[in-house]
């Protein structure tokens, strides 16, 4: 008996004990999504020491968020979780009096429909979706959805294997918002998308294939993220990207402390550095997503404003809308009307 | 780099784990004066519990409960009518919505078309596998062991490399289609259909027909093919009636071994097939991964253990000893 409480004593010492005097602050970020030498200057600067996690997928991060509350400072959601996040009563508010360099996001990302005022959230990086075209292999104007339907390009069209995106385009093309909760015009989106696999346009249905297949001249078009676009574009010259006249969709990934925060001040500090636009600009050129900052941009000069991916003119931009969250009923619907796209022969 | 930290309750599981174990020793040390034989086998036991036992509970408390807990065959249902809940919401909808309603064919579809896959895949095999496997058996071939060899080693590479591997052989600007522009010929389409599936699949599975086979095939004493010729029979006879009825248990234990891992395949037709078709595996990932839906995806798995147990079963029949390695 003696020796059975000394193992478990033994064992109890081996659970780890975290304890520092130093300040730090816990930032659960996406995967390769920061230069990474911002973290040491951040350390350098306010000698707060930065703990950095990474996840891959929304739904990943909110499970560890709610499951481990306390253990994250500030988290980087797309607007559809911000909006989910803030329905579950998870986010803290932002005290801007600690966040002077906000002011630089540009005025059309904020006061954005999924946070009011920006009051939970402040934009780290945004984008679009379009299509990326082989300048090669299509002659006319890239600008209408209708494209991905001309049987013209019989087996050399990529679609998004994602739900809401392909969903969300189709709808935009029948001309109904891509957040519509009218049934016949979501029946109507999958009859579209079925019309379109039956006629062979389709090659494939993929996610994060598409942007190296593209690159080695597999197909003529894809829906892609502005991100993705940006990157194959760089390795081929022959490839660009357009936002159709119907409009499309925007996403926004923010910065947000969860309400269990334990070092809120220092999480406000750390979004503080990266508004910085030297900070700004640092991220945006190491991942090319769009930068929400205007003293970035400026900085950036010429080499960002003329790219049209990364910097969309004002006409595509008026077309963008924003996915709301769905949930519940309307979120299976959605599930099952894909899965009878993708059983479609 | 790599962050091992877990959650303190996991350390005090593992811990309380290791107690109740050490416990058990210790108590049958006791009680039979001294170590029994049979306890070697607790630790394999213990696993068997927590990774096999218990994720099988799991599966089917999931598969008779809805998000709430509470029991339901609703999910069942959901497998026969994929559009079940669907429906159901546009029934609340009124007359323009209820138009829509119809039965949902998507998962009956899929596991109907994965097992028609499978059995390709094991019919292919089993054609492809068997005269390797008597090359490798055949002692007057000195080429056997090299063959051996080469079936093996690509086993060592991760199966998705392989897989990936690949596209780059069969897409438009892969490989082949290279070369047969080079050679001046039209390129062919090779990738994003069921050919390219199956393809994946036989190349991954084969292997696991071959070995089996193999195993069996070099059991059989020589003499016995020995004494056929002896007694008057043909090279092709020899075959038919003595190798080939003495191989049946590894041919039995071969198509187990591929059947079971082609018709849960996943991965493989989103990768090579470009998800333009969906098997039983990736129906069943999606719901985990994609919907979240754990009660319908559960209920899907529960039907296709039933199936494969069922399959076992029949196959049991042609080899009641379980001498293929008892796995049938």
């Amino acid at each position: 008996m003696k020796k059975l409480v000394a193992i478990l004593l033994v064992l109890l010492m081996a659970v780890p004990v975290c304890a520092s005097a130093q300040e730090v602050v816990n930032v659960y970020n996406w995967e390769d999504y920061i230069d990474e030498s911002v973290l040491d200057l951040f350390e350098q600067e306010t000698g707060i020491h930065v703990n950095y996690m990474n996840f891959t997928t929304n739904e990943d991060m909110m499970v560890k968020v709610e499951t481990s509350p306390g253990a994250f400072d500030i988290v980087f959601p797309s607007e559809y979780m911000v909006e989910r996040m803030l329905a579950k009563d998870l986010l803290a508010e932002i005290n801007y009096d600690n966040v002077p360099n906000a002011v630089q996001t540009l005025p059309n990302l904020l006061n954005p429909s999924y946070d009011p005022n920006n009051a939970h959230s402040v934009p780290y990086m945004w984008g679009t979706v379009g299509i990326l075209y082989n300048t090669k292999m299509v002659d006319e104007p890239v600008d209408s959805w209708g494209i991905l339907w001309d049987e013209k390009y019989t087996d050399n069209v990529f679609m998004l294997d994602s739900i809401r995106d392909s969903m969300g385009i189709t709808l935009k093309y029948l001309g109904y918002s891509m957040n519509t909760h009218d049934i016949i015009a979501l029946e109507e989106a999958k009859a579209k998308l079925i019309e379109q696999k039956k006629s062979g346009v389709v090659k494939a249905y993929q996610v994060d294939e598409t942007k190296d297949k593209m690159v080695a001249n597999e197909a003529a078009l894809a829906v892609v993220w502005s991100g993705d676009a940006q990157y194959a574009i760089d390795l081929n010259e022959d490839l660009a990207y357009a936002i159709p006249k119907e409009g499309s969709n925007v996403w926004v990934d923010c910065m947000v402390i969860p309400k269990t925060a334990k070092n809120k001040e220092n999480a406000e500090k750390f979004i503080d550095f990266l508004c910085r636009p030297d900070i700004a600009q640092l991220n945006c050129e190491a991942i090319w997503y769009s930068s929400p900052n205007a003293g970035a941009i400026e900085l950036m000069g010429e080499a960002y404003t003329s790219n049209t991916t990364m910097n969309p003119s004002e006409e595509a931009l008026a077309g963008l809308e924003y996915f709301n969250d769905i949930e519940g009923a309307f979120l299976e619907l959605y599930n099952t009307l894909w899965l009878e796209v993708k059983n479609a022969k | 780099m790599y962050d091992l930290s877990l959650p303190w309750w996991a350390y005090a599981l593992m811990g309380a784990g290791l107690v109740v174990f050490i416990g058990m020793i210790a108590v049958s040390v006791r009680r039979n004066h001294g170590v029994k034989r049979s306890l070697f086998a607790s630790p394999y036991t213990l696993w068997m519990i927590i990774f096999t036992v218990l994720p099988c509970i799991l599966v089917a408390y999931y598969a008779f409960t809805d998000a709430n807990g509470a029991f339901t065959l609703e999910n069942f249902l959901n497998f026969w009518d994929s559009n079940h809940t669907k429906n159901q919401l546009y029934a609340s909808m009124g007359e323009a919505a209820a138009a829509y309603i119809t039965r949902g064919t998507v998962n009956v579809d899929t596991l109907v078309y994965s097992l028609w896959m499978a059995f390709l895949c094991t019919m292919i095999c089993l054609l492809l596998g068997y005269p390797a496997a008597l090359f490798m058996a055949d002692r007057r071939m000195k080429i056997g062991p090299t063959i051996v060899i080469l079936f093996i080693i690509p086993m060592w590479m991760n199966f998705l490399l392989r897989t990936i591997a690949w596209m780059s052989i069969l897409e438009d600007q892969g490989l082949i289609n290279q070369l047969l522009h080079f050679l001046g010929f039209d390129g062919v389409k090779l990738m994003y259909n069921s050919g390219a599936v199956l393809l994946g699949m036989v190349y991954n599975f084969l292997p696991f027909m071959v070995f089996p086979v193999y195993t069996s095939l070099s059991k059989l004493d020589p003499k016995l093919g020995e004494a056929a010729q002896d007694l008057g029979c043909n090279e092709w006879k020899t075959f038919t009636r003595v190798t080939a009825p003495l191989s049946l248990p590894g041919v039995i234990s071969g198509i187990t071994m591929v059947f079971m891992p082609s018709v849960t395949t996943f991965f493989i037709p989103r990768i090579l097939g470009g998800g333009n078709t969906m098997m039983f595996g990736d129906l069943i990932e999606s719901k985990f991964l994609t919907e979240g839906n754990w009660n319908v995806g559960s209920a899907l798995s529960m039907i296709m253990m039933v199936l494969i147990l069922i399959s076992l079963g029949i196959l049991r029949k042609f080899d009641p000893e379980g001498e293929g390695g008892g796995i049938a």
